[in-house]
């Protein structure tokens, strides 16, 4: 009942949609802290090459499968989030643009050529014992690893919609950013609220590079290309909306595999730019964002 | 229970107040008026720590608190109903009002002031789970209200509580304001609406371009000709 054809369209999608997730769970730090902070983490993907060294490193030496490495590293982003927020970035909140973004970029920059130094320029293979093992479903044969990794995605994404739907500092963070003058108003701290923000959004980050490890090779070079996806991903779902990210997330995943199915892997880029420059023009707001009132 | 002294507040090369000075005693109501610009607001976020002081001092219950940040100055018990109202729109009812009670002070006291809140406010009870942000302007008021007794505040500085609403809400909310007073909550009012807030007030100061102009007891402001003159175009 499935040609050959329709059945290699399939697993390209379903290969799309696993890979999207993890870059759906990236950009959703990125889309916390800017819908929060009301700052661009310039070195987002800067972050997410450091997580997959991270896991490259803690893989290598100790056979900690990155699933799992996730959370102690997830844990450790928090930390550092929270701490750079609160020691660092808190006094460059509210001033003007180009100064946070010097900031920024000055971390990325220190970042990348911290690994470069430690790690040298070439790829590092993760090598998991399971990497070429997969499921076979109908039509469909899909990677285990990639499986493996959306599931992980899925279920940090879920504990975050929890934390900020169910607990009152979720909704603190959330009140933050729906009115900053209404949250002073109230008594919340809103410096330590930023700071939680930011440690999450570097958890996410965190856990998204954990799980990059798994398919694909670490880099440094990958950090600014991760950036620039990561923005992607978050102007194409609509700034400040977590629903949207994951949800960009997932198309540029799909039009990402579809890109290197129907013309060269290489091209994949320009699909996930024509998205951009589509939802720019059409929808300006993003997919799931809010108007400007 | 507040004295404000000398206080200075710039924005950038703006001044905002010159020297303002003004008592507020336990239990009463002081109502601060004055034209739009006249600093009413700054007022109200530099003592609520929003904005901080170039110079002068402000002491409530014997605590020194100018420059304090805002999350401290009201675990003290300054509690704080916004100009514009400042709910949180998309957010419900109900976690507009647990974003009150989130005050190292109120935590333990949150259902009890929930109670309260609610029986003041039967509308925010039926609402509970809507989004603030589709509430009229007046159940609005009465959301920044609860939300603000939520924390379980000493004192309460309204800032034009009765801005943008119909007249029969005002009434309303001005009748709030006397009954919280009657239980003992001391309110600093400010208001465009004068003559309004003078027959409220036990004491009153008129703020003019930064400064306190004239003070006295609400009966004595509203007899004054400058104040008739100026403020009720008599």
């Amino acid at each position: 009942m499935f040609t050959p054809m329709l059945s290699i369209w399939l697993n390209v999608v379903v290969q799309g949609v696993l890979t999207g997730l993890l870059y759906g769970l990236m950009a959703l730090g990125l889309s916390a802290i800017f819908g929060v902070v009301r700052l661009v983490n310039f070195a987002h993907g800067e972050f997410a090459v450091v997580a997959m060294y991270a896991a490259f490193v803690l893989f290598r030496a100790f056979g900690l499968d990155p699933l799992i490495a996730m959370v102690p590293i997830a844990a450790v982003f928090f930390v550092v989030g929270f701490a750079l927020q609160r020691m660092l970035i808190n006094s460059f909140v509210g001033r003007p643009d180009h100064e946070q973004f010097i900031l920024l970029v000055g971390l990325a920059i220190v970042l990348v050529n911290a690994v470069l130094i430690v790690f040298g320029p070439d790829a590092q293979p993760a090598n998991l014992p399971y990497a070429f093992d997969s499921y076979e479903v109908g039509p469909l044969i899909i990677d285990k690893v990639r499986v493996f990794a959306a599931v992980a995605a899925l279920a940090v994404c879920a504990v975050l919609f929890g934390f900020f739907r169910f607990t009152s500092t979720g909704t603190a963070i959330r009140a933050c950013a729906d009115n900053l003058i209404g949250a002073a108003v109230v008594g919340l701290d809103v410096r330590r609220l930023y700071a939680v923000t930011f440690g999450i959004g570097l958890a996410c980050v965190g856990a998204a590079g954990s799980l990059m490890v798994t398919i694909a090779d670490a880099v440094p070079s990958l950090g600014p290309a991760y950036t620039l996806l990561a923005f992607t991903i978050v102007i194409i779902g609509g700034l400040g909306s977590m629903a949207g990210a994951l949800v960009a997330g997932l198309l540029i995943g799909v039009s990402e595999a579809l890109a290197g199915f129907l013309i060269a892997p290489s091209m994949k880029s320009m699909f996930s730019f024509a998205l951009l420059v589509a939802v720019l023009v059409l929808r300006p707001q993003g997919l799931l964002g809010k108007k400007p009132a | 229970m507040l004295a404000v002294r000398d206080l200075d507040v710039f924005y950038g090369d703006a001044q905002a107040l010159d020297r303002v000075s003004f008592d507020v005693d336990e239990g009463s109501i002081v109502a601060i008026v004055g034209a739009n610009g006249a600093g009413k607001t700054s007022l109200i976020r530099t003592i609520a720590g929003m904005i901080r002081p170039a110079h002068g001092g402000i002491t409530f219950r014997g605590a020194e608190i100018a420059g304090w940040p805002s999350h401290r100055v009201c675990n003290l018990g300054i509690g704080q109903v916004a100009e514009g109202r400042q709910i949180f729109p998309s957010l419900t009812v109900g976690e507009n009002l647990e974003m009150g009670a989130l005050l190292p002070r109120a935590r333990e006291k949150r259902q009890q002031q929930l109670d309260r809140v609610f029986a003041m406010f039967p509308i925010l009870e039926e609402r509970l789970k809507q989004t603030a942000g589709t509430l009229s302007g007046g159940e609005q008021q009465m959301l920044a209200i609860g939300r603000c007794l939520m924390g379980v505040p000493d004192l309460v500085m309204f800032d034009e509580p009765s801005l943008g609403l119909a007249p029969a809400i005002v009434q309303e909310v001005l009748r709030t304001i006397r009954e919280l007073n009657r239980e003992g909550l001391t309110c600093v009012l400010v208001e465009q609406n004068v003559a309004m807030s003078l027959k409220l007030a036990n004491r009153a100061y008129v703020l003019e371009n930064g400064r306190i102009t004239l003070s006295g007891t609400g009966e004595e402001l509203l007899a004054d000709d400058r104040v008739r003159q100026a403020y009720l175009g008599m």
